[in-house]
């Protein structure tokens, strides 16, 4: 099952900024599909259109091939997960999953036969006569997902289906999502806020912010090269450090005593924002052409991560693998960056991604 | 030495720790004696004593003050039920009672169901529709002695209008039940509307929308969600419009005082004509006592067939 939206767009009739516009993308069959972006970027608004629960204002959605846009959700064949998990607290768990069966008409040994077979894929066979009062937050998550699974559909929306979850949970869910998710050969559209689990589960994810699509792009790809400033922001922790530069020479001077050697030719005079992750950020212990000087130390157990200001006070996120080494007030030399990330000032927009960027400090710190 | 030992072996050593705990437990009893003793000695004196006197003389004869005479055992109640009156204020009490519940839970229900559409100008109608709840009995009363009323009244002139044959409400013993019957369901519907329609608005939407997806109709998730998700209100709606219903008394007396021809007598307004009318107060008593355990019996009977379908 494929899911194509063409230019979707929605602005509910009492307001006239757009709660989202310009929505293109294909979901392709079996991709596990996540829609990621701060709360009220609109992805769940997103996810709702899909099922049918909330009217397209423009654009069009097709579902295998088929305009759905005025579809009843009913028609659209497919399942979806609630962050609340909808159960219904007068039926059982049994009948939770089986709940709807009935309005498409399956009989009744059908009906039985497949919540069984839900009951099972989810381990929850033996709970199936309790009511949800009864059951812990991961085994309602379950039955919400057993559900899913009985009603046959090959498309599963879920929202933020983990989000009350504790972490470690959460961790294990993770997995077993995206094993099930392969094993029926489901097509997903996951909508999440939470970053890691875009990255963890997502074939491909699709960025959101200020109603209007950052980026679609593959884990990897999303996380090595944003399409801007936000996207580069919003993955990764510790978050992407973003400098503020100007172009001298051949270099990009962050301030007097920390310049980047960059490759690409750049107008001189402009002013630049770089992107450099923590972990790709080279630097060593010294008191000899220092640039920066160690802020704050966080002890992560097998690595060490720490906040160092320039001498113009800009803060700089570091991590290092040696975990005993660092301490606040000691002086370090940024030595260069693995990866560079070139950003325009005024838009925020990607400019150029450099990798081996050497720096060099001139000035030693006060 | 030994004796300090044989000492030590007989007593428990009084260490602070238990001395303190015997202390609290008396001073915890204290407090809570209390706290309770004043609201305690308010319910002994206007309730438990008061129903207990009831009991005790529905068992004997009175004269003219209240006071007992004779002790009469069960004659009161076999007199009670041998009254073909009384056998009749026991049929219009229990008719008023179940028309003034199913219509009072119905149109409120309706109201509520009514005033989660989303509309323009609902607000107001949410306000019209609980507004009875700050209205008195009294005033309540006048506003329908008016509107009854054969010659000004709104449904005279309606039926008046519309060619309809001329009923005096209030007047005649076929309609003045009817006539209370629509007052007390007036009166509970702004109560009963605002409990019902808070119950609507806290089931969670995701329950329809999960409902929508799977395919269920509209109609099918009324009955399917929404009337199950609702069930403990309904029930406590239905069990307090029932008591309710039982003990009606200011409506009656303010607009039929009982008439015509005891159309509109019920069991309460019995008790009270009986004890401070006619001065019959071991009769008023073992009517009481006959009401209450009326009264019991039909909640119980409500909290058997009901109470487990509520629960979830």
């Amino acid at each position: 099952m494929t899911i194509q939206l063409e230019q979707l767009a929605k602005t509910y009739a009492d307001s006239e900024v757009p709660v989202l516009t310009d929505v293109s993308v294909e979901v392709a069959d079996n991709e596990f599909f996540v829609i990621v972006g701060p709360s009220g970027c609109g992805k769940s608004t997103l996810l709702r259109m899909i099922a049918g629960l909330t009217s397209i204002s423009a654009g069009q959605l097709k579902i295998n091939g088929v305009l759905a846009n005025d579809l009843p959700p009913k028609a659209r064949q497919l399942a979806m997960v609630f962050q609340s998990y909808a159960l219904y607290p007068f039926l059982t768990v049994a009948a939770n999953v089986g709940f709807g069966l009935k309005a498409r008409h399956f009989s009744a040994p059908e009906i039985q036969q497949r919540v069984a077979h839900a009951l099972k894929m989810v381990n929850l066979t033996e709970l199936k006569d309790r009511k949800p009062k009864a059951l812990s937050g991961g085994q309602r998550q379950r039955v919400a997902l057993a559900r899913a699974i009985a009603s046959d559909a090959k498309i599963c929306l879920m929202d933020e289906p983990l989000s009350n979850l504790d972490a470690q949970l959460r961790a294990r869910m993770r997995l077993e999502l995206k094993q099930l998710q392969q094993q029926l050969g489901l097509t997903v559209i996951y909508v999440t806020h939470d970053q890691v689990e875009a990255m963890t589960m997502a074939d491909r994810v699709m960025i959101l912010n200020e109603h209007q699509v950052q980026q679609i792009d593959t884990p990897i790809n999303v996380y090595q090269n944003p399409k801007n400033e936000f996207v580069a922001q919003f993955f990764g922790t510790p978050q992407i450090n973003l400098l503020t530069a100007t172009v001298t020479g051949h270099q990009l001077q962050v301030t007097p005593d920390f310049n980047l050697a960059v490759t690409r030719p750049l107008p001189e005079g402009t002013a630049l924002c770089v992107g450099i992750r923590p972990n790709q950020l080279q630097f060593k212990l010294t008191s000899r052409n220092a640039n920066a000087r160690i802020q704050t130390v966080a002890y992560l157990g097998d690595k060490l991560v720490a906040t160092a200001r320039l001498s113009d006070d800009q803060a700089v996120r570091l991590v290092s693998a040696e975990t005993t080494t660092l301490a606040p007030g000691d002086l370090i030399a940024i030595t260069g960056a693995q990866q560079v990330v070139l950003f325009d000032n005024a838009t925020g927009k990607l400019i150029t991604t450099e990798q081996e960027v050497a720096a060099r400090a001139t000035i030693a710190v006060g | 030495m030994q004796q300090s030992l044989s000492g030590k072996a007989k007593t428990r050593p009084l260490t602070p720790a238990n001395v303190t705990v015997g202390r609290r437990r008396w001073s915890e009893r204290g407090y809570a004696l209390l706290f309770l003793g004043p609201s305690l000695a308010l319910l002994a004196v206007f309730i438990f004593w008061p129903m207990l006197k009831t009991l005790y003389m529905s068992f004997f004869l009175t004269d003219k003050f209240g006071h007992i005479t004779v002790f009469n055992g069960l004659g009161n109640y076999r007199s009670l039920l041998q009254d073909a009156s009384y056998w009749a204020s026991l049929g219009a009490t229990l008719s008023y009672v179940a028309v003034v519940a199913v219509l009072t839970i119905v149109l409120g229900l309706i109201l509520a169901v009514a005033a989660q559409q989303q509309l323009k100008g609902i607000g107001f109608f949410k306000t019209l529709f609980s507004s009875t709840m700050g209205i008195s009995v009294s005033v309540a009363a006048i506003f329908w002695l008016f509107a009854f009323n054969p010659s000004v009244g709104v449904f005279a002139q309606l039926s008046q209008a519309l060619h309809l044959p001329e009923i005096n409400w209030l007047a005649d013993p076929h309609f003045a039940l009817l006539a209370i019957i629509i007052t007390t369901v007036w009166m509970n519907l702004g109560f009963t509307f605002l409990i019902l329609f808070g119950a609507l608005q806290q089931v969670p939407r995701s329950l329809y929308d999960a409902a929508d997806v799977a395919g269920v109709a509209k109609r099918t998730q009324f009955l399917k969600v929404t009337l199950p998700m609702i069930s403990p209100t309904l029930f406590f709606v239905t069990t307090v419009t029932l008591i309710d219903a039982f003990k009606s008394f200011g409506l009656i007396d303010l607009m039929t005082a009982g008439g015509p021809s005891n159309a509109t007598n019920l069991l309460v307004y019995r008790v009270y004509q009986d004890a401070f009318l006619n001065g019959s107060y071991a009769q008023a008593s073992t009517e009481s006592v006959v009401l209450t355990l009326l009264i019991a019996v039909v909640t119980l009977v409500q909290f058997k067939l009901f109470g487990k379908r509520v629960t979830y």
